[in-house]
């Protein structure tokens, strides 16, 4: 079959995969896990939101727990539009900011001190993100720098060594570690479910933290297309102002774009070649249904290569002797 | 310092800081990307380590597999370097 952007869509399956997915949820979380329903985390974004939809289908809006765990750092508009989901379903929620038990834990310390290393003017009123080199442009390996910027708006980018790279990681993934163990705290007294939101983009290519966002007890659309979940979305009924928003990690002070910090290419031509990749379509023919060269399409191929092969640690349960 | 003795402490520092099933299987010509031996972190020690171990410094635009993914190509960009 010729490769088009129409085979990454469900098209007319959107309703029967809603339908499967919450028979799936229902019987996996209520018949398998014994548990009575579903906790998560609310960003305001397109996945946590198409997954509290689908779990309000298989549990009710009285079985769904929607969590906002904002800190210092997110976005200013994270718990409004979380707010606006939660409003439109009719769902239980709660607030847990996690500024101070990221302070405590040291994440803002531990890793300024680590940006320091590298920009020692860096201060804590300045803020920060990891940016990647376009996999579009050149053959360069897809090391990061960091971008930082004073109050009075200087940027300055900076190449990372390893030591300071690793560090800044580690520490920013107090922020999903911490988001998770309010979940389970939840979900415990609740009798609930932990619902994990991640895409079939961020599954397979290791966009999440290990026993942080990656940690749940069911991921409902891990096998979905970041295209196929806005169908779902729009087959949902959710909201307008969140099927609009750009996605956004919201985990560093700067504003940054996933492209910029994990993928090479907007979301709807990420998923096209995820999809050509793992069905052997040859670059060229996918270059020329995305409009990219060739080369580029293999620079991308080989990009979603590497990043699979590193999410394996990633996805690794503990290994036991048997 | 030759490129002989470049590449044997090269060879070295990859040997002890990436896992090979078999360090004998380490080629010159191996490709660490390919084989899975070095990954973008991997990378950036890489580049840490010829800079401090030869004082040179490593561009951006150098950041390419056609200077680190490989022992001789690795030797060869550090040769070139210092020249």
């Amino acid at each position: 079959m010729t490769f088009s952007l129409d085979q990454v869509k469900l098209g007319d399956k959107v309703d029967a995969e809603i339908s499967r997915i919450v028979a799936w949820l229902t019987e996996t979380v209520r018949g398998t896990l014994r548990r009575r329903g579903a906790v998560l985390g609310l960003s305001g974004g397109i996945d946590s939101s198409v997954v509290a939809a689908l779990c309000v289908r298989a549990f009710g809006k009285d079985g769904v727990l929607g969590l906002f765990m904002n800190e210092g750092e997110s976005a200013d508009d994270t718990v409004r539009l979380a707010r606006v989901v939660s409003d439109h379903l009719g769902i239980a929620t709660a607030t847990e900011d996690i500024s101070g038990v990221l302070d405590a834990a040291g994440c803002y310390r531990r890793r300024d001190d680590a940006i320091r290393t590298v920009v020692p003017a860096y201060l804590a009123d300045w803020k920060c993100k990891l940016v990647l080199p376009s996999v579009l442009e050149s053959d360069r390996y897809r090391i990061y720098s960091i971008v930082v910027q004073s109050p009075a708006g200087e940027q300055v980018v900076a190449r990372l060594s390893p030591a300071a790279y690793l560090e800044i990681v580690a520490a920013t993934s107090f922020k999903q570690r911490t988001r998770k163990m309010l979940e389970y705290f939840h979900a415990d007294r609740l009798v609930y479910a932990v619902a994990g939101t991640p895409n079939l983009l961020e599954y397979d290519q290791g966009f999440f933290v290990k026993n942080g966002d990656g940690a749940a007890d069911v991921k409902p659309i891990a096998h979905l297309y970041k295209t196929q979940v806005y169908e779902l979305a729009a087959a949902l009924g959710i909201p307008d102002e969140i099927r609009a928003r750009p996605p956004t990690t919201d985990t560093y002070s700067l504003p940054q774009s996933q492209e910029e910090f994990y993928f090479s290419l907007p979301y709807d031509r990420m998923d096209a070649c995820l999809y050509a990749r793992a069905h052997a379509v040859p670059a060229a023919e996918a270059a020329a249904v995305l409009g990219l060269a060739p080369d580029q399409i293999e620079r991308v191929y080989r990009d979603i290569d590497a990043k699979r092969a590193a999410a394996r640690y990633l996805h690794a349960p503990p290994i036991t002797l048997r | 310092m030759s490129e002989n003795e470049i590449k044997t402490r090269l060879r070295e520092f990859v040997a002890k800081n990436f896992y090979l099933p078999d360090p004998k299987a380490l080629t010159d010509q191996t490709s660490f990307l390919d084989q899975g031996i070095i990954d973008s972190t991997g990378v950036l020690e890489l580049v840490t380590f010829v800079e401090n171990e030869y004082g040179i410094a490593v561009a951006d635009d150098d950041m390419v597999p056609a200077n680190f993914d490989s022992i001789d190509a690795l030797a060869g960009f550090v040769a070139k370097k210092r020249s």
